[in-house]
């Protein structure tokens, strides 16, 4: 199996191909640099994204705080995550930096206070 | 000049219109310059579009960290209260009049009533607007569930209301695909993003959001038609050909609830027109010289309204630069140069700013390519300057740092991009 990215590392964009064959990485092609290598790997072994979203705050100035996760969760539980997300409520005074909630050990921290 | 005796009068040396990163930078900077300022913002909160922009991807150069747009804005914001910058919210600026070099006039309405202020110096950031339905050709009945992808972030990320389940999205630039991935991750469908060009419109980071939510990109085509009753109900989507012509026979329809329109933004001037500045119909935005002074003395511009950014960081950059224009034409009784030298656009730019060189100082050229090519020489043929690079988009706006003593060698300078 052959997967194919525009590295997004830097704005060169290097269209990579890795080759992958019973769940291994054999081959990494077209990347000019090794951090661009290190991410095409991840992406096919263990994809990950900074989530971001809004949760709904009572008595801000504004109706929503916006949040993201402190840091990179795998591709595949992130509809999980966002019904977690779905369910939050807060309360203001909420400050941007604060953590509002924590998911399976992840942090979700607020973005826009309230 | 005589001020108008029946509205209150305040008085500064610098008035910013516009309250997002350009604005906010620049009356940052002019503060630390030690000029009196007042900035200006007709919503109700400063950031303007950052505090919606809820994605990282904001200050990698300007603060060397990743941060979100609201993340981003506060830390301006925070400055800005820190250096006891005045501002006012609320405050819609409805006219700017310029008497003379050192006397000009800003009108604006706010809770607490009208206000006329006049300053010495007006740094216009008021961002841009985004481009409608009407604008791109698209016909058929008045339904709702038509919005702009700005629109549509504002809905949900300032007020949390999703404004529809089932989404066509019409322009794959950044705000169009950052909403793509918004609209999947609350649960909306996101059925197509119709581009009309043969490439995606936006950075290549945001175009793998395609790829992470399986959305169908159309490239090539166009939505031509919207039909439903009091609400949308499908799109029709036209295949174009290399000339952007529409090829008959293609059409087929898409059942939507919703389209969200990103096609492309074009500065806010309107009041700066009104006064005669000249406007570059490339960018959209006036024609500046390096210290981002329009035609008209002492109005200098920054941000979306001076051209289109892609990043933040060069937008709250040029806030900086203007900022540091508006100082020395308050200083100097205006901006100083030996000879002004023209920059004009060469082989494969479609746009470039500034216009005019001072040779004073050392200056960023912004500019953006007409079409996509590899392999490539970015030149000035007048001071032999060459810069290789491996790929340019029109997506990714260049940014070259020339020296004065360079700049000065020349009469004029004209930019290129051709083949290695």
């Amino acid at each position: 199996m052959i997967y194919r990215f525009t590295c997004i590392v830097c704005p060169l964009g290097c269209s990579i191909e890795v080759e992958v064959e019973d769940g291994k990485v054999k081959d990494v092609k077209g990347c000019r640099c090794p951090r661009g290598k290190e991410w095409a790997v991840q992406e096919v072994t263990n994809p990950k994204r900074v989530v971001m979203s809004v949760v709904p705050v009572e008595g801000g100035a504004l109706p929503t705080v916006s949040v993201k996760t402190a840091e990179p969760v795998p591709k595949e539980k992130i509809p999980e995550l966002m019904k977690f997300l779905a369910n939050l409520k807060l309360k203001a005074p909420v400050k941007a930096g604060e953590t509002v909630a924590k998911w399976e050990g992840i942090k979700i921290v607020a973005t826009r206070g309230a | 000049m005589e001020p108008f005796s029946q509205i209150p009068m305040l008085s500064y040396d610098v008035v910013v219109i516009g309250g997002g990163p350009a604005g906010m930078a620049a009356a940052v900077r002019a503060k630390e310059l030690g000029l009196n300022v007042l900035l200006l913002d007709e919503n109700e909160y400063l950031g303007g579009i950052l505090p919606q922009c809820i994605h990282p991807g904001f200050g990698l150069h300007y603060y060397k960290e990743e941060l979100t747009g609201p993340e981003f804005a506060s830390r301006l914001a925070r400055k800005l209260v820190e250096l006891g910058v005045e501002y006012k919210t609320a405050a819609r600026v409805l006219e700017i009049r310029n008497y003379s070099d050192l006397e000009k006039v800003v009108i604006f309405t706010s809770p607490s009533g009208v206000y006329q202020v006049w300053a010495k110096a007006i740094i216009y950031a008021a961002g841009a607007r985004e481009r409608h339905a009407f604008e791109i050709g698209i016909v058929g009945d008045r339904v709702s569930g038509i919005y702009t992808a700005g629109e549509a972030q504002t809905l949900m990320d300032i007020y949390g209301v999703l404004p529809g389940k089932e989404i066509v999205i019409v322009g794959s630039g950044d705000v169009g695909l950052i909403m793509a991935r918004r609209f999947a991750l609350e649960g909306a469908k996101v059925k197509a993003v119709v581009e009309l060009m043969p490439y995606p419109g936006g950075l290549a980071r945001n175009v793998m959001i395609l790829r992470d939510f399986d959305i169908p990109l159309y490239l090539s085509h166009k939505v031509v038609e919207v039909r439903g009753t009091g609400r949308v109900e499908r799109v029709k989507v036209v295949k174009v050909d290399e000339n952007l012509n529409e090829i008959p026979g293609s059409e087929f329809w898409i059942e939507a609830d919703t389209l969200i329109i990103s096609a492309g933004l074009i500065p806010s001037v309107k009041k700066l027109k009104a006064i005669g500045v000249e406007i570059d119909p490339a960018t959209g935005g006036p024609v500046v010289n390096d210290r981002l002074e329009t035609s008209v003395p002492g109005i200098f511009v920054a941000g979306n309204s001076l051209l289109i950014n892609d990043l933040v960081d060069y937008v709250a950059e040029q806030g900086e630069l203007a900022a540091e224009g508006a100082k020395e034409f308050i200083e100097k009784g205006g901006i100083e140069s030996r000879k002004w030298i023209k920059v004009e656009k060469g082989e494969n730019v479609r746009l470039l700013v500034p216009h005019y060189l001072s040779g004073e100082g050392d200056v960023y050229l912004y500019l953006r390519v007409a079409r996509p090519m590899e392999d490539i020489e970015l030149r000035i043929p007048e001071i032999g300057k060459k810069m290789r690079l491996p790929v340019v988009k029109p997506a990714e706006m260049l940014r070259i740092k020339l020296k004065a003593e360079e700049i000065r060698k020349a009469e004029k300078l004209t930019v290129e991009v051709v083949k290695a």
